[in-house]
Formats: C-alpha cells, sequence, structure tokens
C-alpha cells in the first residue's frame, strides 16, 4: 500500500505545545542565573531548591516578555491573572509542585500566519493562519541524569521561567508543522524572547496529532507525541505517525488515545513505557503570589515598542521595492540583513539588482566569515558604489564580483580596487580591434565554422576576444568589431 | 530574683545600666533551663556554646558604643519554634523527617531580631509542621503545662508558651495558623500575639497553610509583646504577601486606655456548653472594660458555624502542597526505594505521623478532581462571608473581645482519641486567621481547682496592632494576671 494515496482519503489534525525557556538573567520565582551550561547545581539557592520556608517572587521582566509574546501574537492580554499550583511528584520537581498558570493564563486566543517558504522555497508568500489557544507562564524542573546504578538531578533549570505556547489544533500536516515552528521561532527571536535554541534545551515541542478519514466529521483518537530534540525531529515524528496510524485506520483498527515517545535514532514512535498516573494536578490558585493585573496604558506602550515582524518585513519589502516573494524572504529573514538591504537601496535605483547582490554575494560571504550582516565589512554605502558601476555598465558583472570578494577581504571600496587594477570596461575603439584582430587571427577554425555558416561560433570568438582582454572588454562593441572585421552583417 | 524573671523592658533597662550583662542573662537562662526543663520538656535542641558567644558578641557591641535606639533587643534571649528557619541550626519541625536538616539560612524575622540584637536561641517543641492543639502530635516529645504537669501547654506553639511561662526564655517566636500561638498563651497564662496577615515575613517559617499561617511571640506582658512586634513587623521583598504597611511604634501606643473605646462581644462566642469558669472570667474582664470607661456592645458574627469546617478544608488543602517537598530527595529523611514513587512512600510513610498524614490525605482530598468545587472553592466562598461578618463589626466596635479557648488546659491524653474532639480547641482563635485580622490572648483569671490559666482574646483589625495592644495593656494595668508565675 503507497501511503501518498492513503493520505488524500484522511483528514490529519495537528496541535502543538511549545516550552520556550525565557531569555530572563534570572529564574522565575528567585534572583539565581539562567545560564545554560554551568556544573551541576551550583545555579540555586533555598528559594529553586523547595527548601522548607522559602517563598516564590514573580520575576517581572519573565511576565512583561510573556505578555510581549501574547502581543506579537495577536493575543487578548489579561486584565487578571494569576498563578496556580499545578501537583505532582517527580524527582526533578523541588516542591513537588509546579508553579504555572491553569484557568486565567496572561494571554488568550491569538493567532500566528505559517508561511510555506520554510519547507519549500518556490513558495514563498504562501500562508495559512494558525490558531493560538494560549500562551502562559510557569517555571522550568530539574534535569535528570540516569547512571549506571542511581541517578543524579541538576537544579539548575529548576526555576527558568518557562513560556507555553498552546496552538490551535489548526495544522493539517508535518510540514504545515514544521513551518509553523520555524514561523514562530522567527518571532520569538525577533520580540528578544528567547534565543530558541533547542540544542540548548531552549524550545521544548509536544504535538498531538489525529487522523480521521474525510467523511467522518467526529476528530480521531488525539496521539500525543513527546520527546523531539528539533524541528526536523517533530516533522520526522509527525510523518512517521501520520502514516502509522492511516495505515492502522485502513487495516480496519481502532485507535485509541495514549502517549508516545519519538525515537530519533530508530525513526518511530513506540508507547511510552514510563509509569504515567492518570494526572490530577489538583490545581489551587497559588497563595504565595499575588495576582497579576497588567495597567491597560502600559500594555499599550509595549504593543507600541514592538519590533516589526518578519512576516510584515517580508511584505513590506515586497510591496516597497517591487520584489518577488523569495527575495523578500532572503532579505526579510532577519533585521540586519533588511537594514543592510535597504541602506543600500537608497543609494541604487534597481532594487532587484540589490537584492540579488545582497542575497547572492553578500549573504555568502557573511555565512562563510560567520558574521552578521551590521558587522559586514562591506558597508551598504560601499555595496551602493559597487552596484552602480555594474548598472552604469563600467564593470562587467563577472568583474563586479571579483571586485566583491576582494572589497569583502581588504575593506576597499569599489572604486579603489576597480581604479588600482585598471578593470574599467574597456571601449578604447583602437584596443578592441586590436584584440578582435588577434583573436581572428589565432582562431582559424571558429572563423572558418563561422563563415560556414555556424552563428553560435560568433560567441566562441567573442569569448576569446573576452579573454585576451581578462573580461573587460565591452561586450557589445566586441560583437560589432568582430562583424565588421568579418565582414559580416549585423 | 533570678535574671531570667526579668520582662523585656526591665532586663534592658539592666543591660543598658550595665547592672547585668547579656553573658549574665544568657547563663541565668541556660541555669533555669537546667533547672525546669527536665519537668517541662520544652525545648528539642539548645546549642549552648552559640547562645553563649551570641550573648558576649552583644556584650562587646554594647562595650563599643551600640545605642539601645538602634539596637532595641541588644543582648535580649529570644527562644524559637522549631519551624522557623535559624542559619546553621536544625529546622525540624518536631518530625522525622527533617531529621539532620540543618537550615542554611535565616528567616527574615530572624535576620531581624538579630539586627536588634537580640540572642537568638533554641529549638522549641511544637506539634508536627504546626499540626495540632496540644504539642502532642510533637515526634519528639511531650511538653508539660507549668502550671500542672499533668496537663499540655495548648499548641501547636506549645513548646514557644511554656518555655516563656517557666521563665525558661524572656520572649520566645511561635507561629498561628488557626490559634497555635493565642490558645497555648491562654493555656499557660502569657501574652500571645498573632499579628495580621502580612504584617510579619512569612519568608523561612516552614509553611502549613500558606493563606493562614503567621509568626508571632510569646511574652511576659504587652509591653514586651509590642517591643518585639516593632522588630519583627514589616514588609519583606521576599514574601509576596507581606503587606507594604507602616509598622507603628507599638510601645507608645500601648498608652491611651480604653475610655470612650467600643468593645465588641460576638453573640456566637457565648453558647451553650462553654466551661463555666473560663465564662466566669472573660465576664468579669468584660465588666472591667466596663469599669475602666470602655463601651461594650453586642455584636453578631453570623457565619462563625462554619468558621472550622472552612478552615479544615483550607488549611489541609494548603498544607497537601506545602508538604509534597518532604520527600526524601534533597534533604531530610530518606528511606530508599526501588524506585522514585517507592522511595516517596517509604519515607513518608516513616517520617509523617498519623496527624500530619490524616491532614495531607484531607487535603488532597478536597482538591481532587471533582471535589475542588463542592469543598475547597466553596471553603474560600464562606471565608469571604466570614472576613465580611468582621469588617461589618469593625464599623461599629474598634475591637472585639472573646474567650481565647472554650476550657482551660486539659489533660494530657485526654483528646487524643478524638481529632475533632481536638479541632474544637480552635472554634474561637480560628476565624481571626480565616479573616486575617489580629488577635492577642491575655491572661485574665484562673480555674479553682487545679489553678489553671485562662485567656482572654482581644480581635483587631486587620494591621491595627496598635490597638489591640493598647485594650490589651489598658485591662493589664488594671489587673495582676500576668504577674502571677507558675510554681516550679
Amino acid at each position: 500500500m503507497r501511503c501518498r494515496f492513503c493520505l488524500m482519503n484522511y483528514e490529519i489534525t495537528i496541535g502543538l505545545e511549545m516550552h520556550v525557556q525565557l531569555k530572563t538573567a534570572s529564574k522565575m520565582f528567585c534572583g539565581c542565573a539562567t545560564a545554560f551550561g554551568a556544573p551541576p547545581n551550583t545555579q540555586v539557592c533555598p528559594v529553586c531548591l523547595g527548601l522548607p520556608g522559602v517563598l516564590p517572587v514573580i520575576n517581572a521582566e519573565a511576565v512583561r516578555k510573556t505578555i510581549l509574546t501574547g502581543l506579537m501574537l495577536e493575543a487578548r492580554i489579561a486584565g487578571h491573572s494569576k498563578f496556580d499550583r499545578k501537583n505532582y511528584y517527580y524527582p526533578d520537581m523541588p516542591k513537588n509542585y509546579q508553579i504555572s498558570q491553569y484557568d486565567l493564563p496572561l494571554c488568550l486566543g491569538g493567532a500566528l500566519e505559517l508561511d510555506y517558504g520554510f519547507v519549500d522555497l518556490k513558495r514563498w508568500g504562501e500562508k495559512k493562519r494558525i490558531g493560538i489557544a494560549r500562551v502562559h507562564l510557569e517555571e522550568d524542573v530539574g534535569k535528570l541524569t540516569h547512571f549506571a546504578g542511581d541517578s543524579g538531578v541538576d537544579f539548575n533549570r529548576a526555576g527558568v521561567p518557562l513560556m507555553e505556547i498552546v496552538s490551535e489544533p489548526d495544522l493539517g500536516s508535518p510540514d504545515e508543522a514544521y513551518a509553523f515552528l520555524a514561523a514562530l521561532k522567527e518571532v520569538l527571536i525577533e520580540g528578544g524572547v528567547s534565543d530558541c535554541d533547542m540544542e540548548k534545551g531552549q524550545v521544548r515541542c509536544d504535538v498531538n496529532v489525529s487522523v480521521r478519514p474525510r467523511e467522518q466529521k467526529e476528530f480521531g483518537a488525539k496521539i500525543e507525541i513527546k520527546n523531539m530534540n528539533t524541528f526536523s525531529g517533530v516533522r520526522a515524528a509527525l510523518k512517521y505517525e501520520v502514516q502509522r496510524q492511516v495505515r492502522a485506520l485502513d487495516r480496519g483498527e481502532k485507535l485509541a488515545q495514549e502517549t508516545r515517545r519519538w525515537d530519533d535514532a530508530r525513526g518511530a514512535t513506540e508507547p511510552m513505557r514510563t509509569k504515567e498516573f492518570a494526572h490530577d494536578y489538583r490545581y489551587f490558585p497559588e497563595p504565595d503570589l499575588l495576582p497579576i493585573q497588567p495597567a491597560r496604558d502600559w500594555v499599550e506602550k509595549q504593543r507600541a515598542g514592538l519590533p516589526e515582524l518578519p512576516a510584515a518585513r517580508r511584505a513590506r519589502l515586497a510591496r516597497q521595492y517591487a520584489l518577488g516573494h523569495y527575495d523578500a524572504a532572503m532579505l526579510g529573514g532577519s533585521a540586519a540583513l533588511a537594514r543592510y538591504f535597504e541602506e543600500t537601496a537608497q543609494h541604487v535605483r534597481n532594487a532587484k539588482a540589490v537584492a540579488n547582490w545582497v542575497i547572492n554575494d553578500l549573504q555568502r560571504q557573511l555565512v562563510a566569515a560567520k558574521l552578521d550582516a551590521s558587522r559586514s565589512p562591506v558597508p551598504p554605502r560601499a555595496l551602493a558604489e559597487l552596484v552602480s558601476l555594474v548598472e552604469a555598465q563600467t564593470i562587467s558583472g563577472t568583474t563586479a564580483r571579483e571586485v566583491f570578494a576582494e572589497m569583502f577581504a581588504s575593506g576597499k571600496s569599489a572604486g579603489a580596487i576597480v581604479a588600482e587594477k585598471g578593470l574599467a570596461r574597456i571601449r578604447d575603439e583602437t584596443q578592441i580591434e586590436k584584440w578582435c584582430a588577434e583573436a581572428i587571427a589565432a582562431n582559424a577554425k571558429i572563423v572558418a565554422d563561422l563563415r560556414g555558416g555556424k552563428r553560435a561560433a560568433l560567441n566562441a570568438l567573442k569569448g576569446q576576444v573576452m579573454k585576451l582582454s581578462r573580461g573587460q572588454a565591452d561586450a557589445a562593441q566586441v560583437e560589432t568589431v568582430l562583424k565588421r572585421q568579418l565582414g559580416l552583417e549585423g | 530574683m533570678s535574671w531570667n524573671q526579668l520582662t523585656i523592658h526591665e532586663a534592658r533597662q539592666k543591660l543598658a545600666r550595665r547592672e547585668i550583662s547579656a553573658r549574665e542573662l544568657a547563663e541565668a537562662t541556660l541555669e533555669r533551663i537546667r533547672a525546669v526543663e527536665p519537668k517541662i520538656q520544652a525545648f528539642v535542641h539548645l546549642d549552648e556554646a552559640d547562645l553563649r558567644a551570641q550573648a558576649d558578641e552583644a556584650d562587646a557591641e554594647r562595650r563599643s558604643g551600640a545605642s539601645a535606639e538602634r539596637k532595641p533587643l541588644l543582648g535580649i534571649p529570644v527562644a524559637v519554634k522549631d519551624l522557623i528557619a535559624v542559619q546553621g541550626q536544625p529546622c525540624g519541625c518536631c518530625s522525622k523527617i527533617l531529621s539532620g536538616y540543618i537550615s542554611p539560612y535565616d528567616a527574615t524575622v530572624v535576620e531581624k531580631l538579630r539586627a536588634a540584637g537580640a540572642v537568638i536561641f533554641g529549638r522549641l517543641n511544637m506539634d508536627e509542621f504546626a499540626m495540632g492543639s496540644s504539642t502532642e502530635n510533637s515526634a519528639i516529645q511531650v511538653t508539660r503545662n507549668p502550671w500542672d504537669l499533668e496537663r499540655i501547654p495548648g499548641g501547636s506553639s506549645g513548646g514557644s508558651a511554656a518555655a516563656v511561662a517557666a521563665a525558661e526564655a524572656l520572649a520566645a517566636l511561635g507561629s498561628d495558623t488557626g490559634g497555635s500561638i493565642r490558645q497555648p498563651a491562654a493555656m499557660v497564662g502569657c501574652v500571645g500575639i498573632k499579628p495580621s496577615y502580612g504584617r510579619v515575613s512569612r519568608y523561612g517559617l516552614v509553611a502549613f497553610a500558606s493563606s493562614l499561617d503567621q509568626i508571632g511571640h510569646f511574652a511576659k506582658d504587652t509591653r514586651d509583646a509590642a517591643i518585639v512586634l516593632g522588630v519583627i513587623a514589616g514588609h519583606d521583598p521576599r514574601d509576596s504577601t507581606s503587606v507594604n504597611e507602616p509598622v507603628a511604634d507599638y510601645e507608645d501606643a500601648l498608652q491611651g486606655g480604653v475610655k470612650g473605646m467600643k468593645l465588641g462581644l460576638p453573640k456566637e462566642y457565648f453558647v451553650e456548653g462553654m466551661d463555666k469558669e473560663v465564662e466566669a472570667a472573660v465576664r468579669a474582664a468584660v465588666e472591667k472594660y466596663r469599669e475602666l470607661g470602655a463601651q461594650i456592645l453586642e455584636i453578631s458574627l453570623p457565619h462563625t458555624d462554619y468558621a472550622v469546617a472552612v478552615y479544615y478544608i483550607i488549611a489541609t488543602a494548603e498544607a497537601s502542597a506545602n508538604l509534597a517537598r518532604f520527600d526524601g530527595v534533597r534533604y531530610g529523611l530518606r528511606v530508599e526505594g526501588a524506585d522514585p514513587i517507592e522511595m516517596y512512600n517509604r519515607t513518608r510513610g516513616a517520617g509523617f505521623g498519623a496527624e500530619v498524614k490524616r491532614r495531607i490525605i484531607l487535603g488532597t482530598y478536597v482538591l481532587s478532581g471533582g471535589y475542588y468545587d463542592a469543598y475547597y472553592l466553596r471553603a474560600q466562598k464562606v471565608r469571604t462571608l466570614i472576613r465580611n461578618d468582621f469588617l461589618n463589626a469593625f464599623q461599629k466596635c474598634d475591637a472585639i473581645l472573646t474567650p481565647t479557648a472554650p476550657t482551660a488546659a486539659f489533660k494530657i491524653g485526654e483528646k487524643t482519641e478524638d481529632p475533632l474532639q481536638m479541632y474544637l480547641s480552635d472554634v474561637f482563635t480560628i476565624s481571626c486567621n480565616l479573616a486575617g485580622l489580629c488577635g492577642i490572648s491575655i491572661p485574665c483569671g484562673f480555674t479553682k481547682n487545679p489553678k489553671l490559666p485562662i485567656g482572654l482574646q482581644i480581635l483587631g483589625k486587620p494591621f491595627d496592632e496598635a490597638t489591640i495592644l493598647r485594650v490589651a495593656h489598658a485591662y493589664e494595668q488594671a489587673t495582676d494576671w500576668h504577674r502571677q508565675r507558675a510554681p516550679l
């Protein structure tokens, strides 16, 4: 059975839950540092260790960043929000309850548009609006490590502010899930909320997926998948799971709600073996903390201070500079690159030409040198100068590429390099006559072909002239002179 | 007279005049402890060397010029209930589950007392995790009432109360969640004060019921109580439930008398089946207030009957979560198991006493799925009604007078068979915690035979400690119950 065809008979419903570590200097309820990589149990204090007698104190910056995220995701910011205790036992839990938010989260509702360009470069600009159910704030737990005979807990991570973002089940495919995650990541980075480095554990993602025959109205069994460590892992897990569920339904099996674990090494999901007790979290309002009631005018001030989001930037660049979706996407992904492009484009009329230079030559060099556009050794004005030279036909495109490489390496200006190396396009009639004559003389075979009617041979001859001129001869002129010297019509 | 029989205000005068030294005061304390502890058993831990060292330091500071204004308690020994964190000292809450645990930090109140020059010493006996009304639930030992060694000193701060009543300490910190300072104070015949919720920082107080707990203290008289309150009260950024209310000069506020003040008597507190002697003593106190010029009003607190039920739902719910951290993973007792769950079960099974387990189970139940609305949520709503009863009453009166406890001290073992009977001994004190008010218990008489103290409770508006201290002081100045000492 080939799954491609099976899939067409089924409707896929996917929802995501992301846990994002907020980029704050200190933990959610105490002043401990949140830096990654410290030796175990060195970034701890009585509060985040849950010692007898301690009390939590709210990290205001974590609240602000959560509200900022809600604003960026078009959510409603609650006028009255509170923390609740989520009660369950586990060795990585200092208090055996987690301070979280249950029924009055900081942000409710919202939406984020994913762009299919994240999964297919040719589809930039093709969007889908995905609902956000809620964004709330809680504290992270410690980290368990299993050794030969026993286990250890590192509480450095316990108490780090964690923002939970729950999507509506609006995603219809593993690719959409991937694109959604990518879209969310760029928003969170742009907002300075998190660096979203999954390798450092800054983002954790759980998904749930159900499959049903297209005609069926009720949703199929909702199956949760945990333990994916990268966005690609999420997509791979979903692809596998969708296939598995479709095959099962095709075989006439009934699927039951369950939680499964993604095994990246095996490339498969498996039922979770851990003793997961039916979770009655016995939520009740956290009595040690006061409710949060953000003032409306403060919230509006936060909204006014929001940066331009990547999707909006892409759309604006496309519109403002008459660029295609792909170009706008390549330029708009990073604020620094977009800023670079826009500054350069101020000095050159041909925005498309600037776009090409930034997307190709500049980006390539920046990536190789591991530099951000804001630290480019070629400043915008310098690139503008180069592009202008090409536009004015002073140098050829090929020459310009070499010049740019030199500019990047040396920091010299285009003008300086062109002058130094005498790279300006040569239009000197006499010189071109000389080179054409030389080429004709040296390439009797090509000339013969040309006289024999092979028009393509003209390009080969032109190429020889260009070689002699080291690419600097004006191509149009060369063609004219060659034809004249050979006695051909124009 | 032995220095430990002094009040704080007397002792600090003598210290200031160099009539005695802090070291001498400490030695007198230790001598008294040696003499009476075999009978009283108030202390579960005593670091003598540390006490002496602190006293010596206080003397050195005084010699170098530390003045009384900056350090109002310089050299005064203050003992601590076993659930308040003192750096370097065990913080066992009189429970097996915290065996071996030494606190690495000081509670805010301890920091404040130290900054005021106090000498912090001892760990005082209590009902395990503050759950009890007689100190019989301590996993360590039974404390005896200095007035009758066969009787309980009250609870849960029984050790603190007994220590002050037996002159083993000039003052002792306790905690009060449903009456755990006021009721023992009444049982042993000393002053016990529970500040308003939010008046004193809870940082460093091992939590029982987070929305009800407050640290308070025991002292020989109202002036001492006022002095200590002035030191421990105040906003603490480490406690989000502490309030930024200015701290009054409580000692100053003692003066003024009660002439023209309106004192309320809640009719629901004077019911059938009250102990006749308790009722008589309290009514006599009311008469004394009339004599002193106060106006007595009858008031009604209609939701009084629900208080005990509401309390035992809310307090146990919060406690079930607060005590979840005692699991053998990071500190205290650990009984090994094949996996974490087994380790939890064995550790908590062995570490907690019966009353603690009872309350954890009850608290877990009222929060569980399907029951939250019917129990916890409903109890919180009734709590609002109880609080409103008081706020309405305070529109008409400045303070409220009630008996502190329905009986005088009962015998050790008398109520341990029926937990519910034990719960009912808090009936007069419990509403105060639910409503967040301040309350003080002062001695107002004795039963005839045996001679056992009887306590009068004065309840005040939130953050109106000055008024209840003033009302208490006026009565105290007109009587001498507070000067009577247990015949040890």
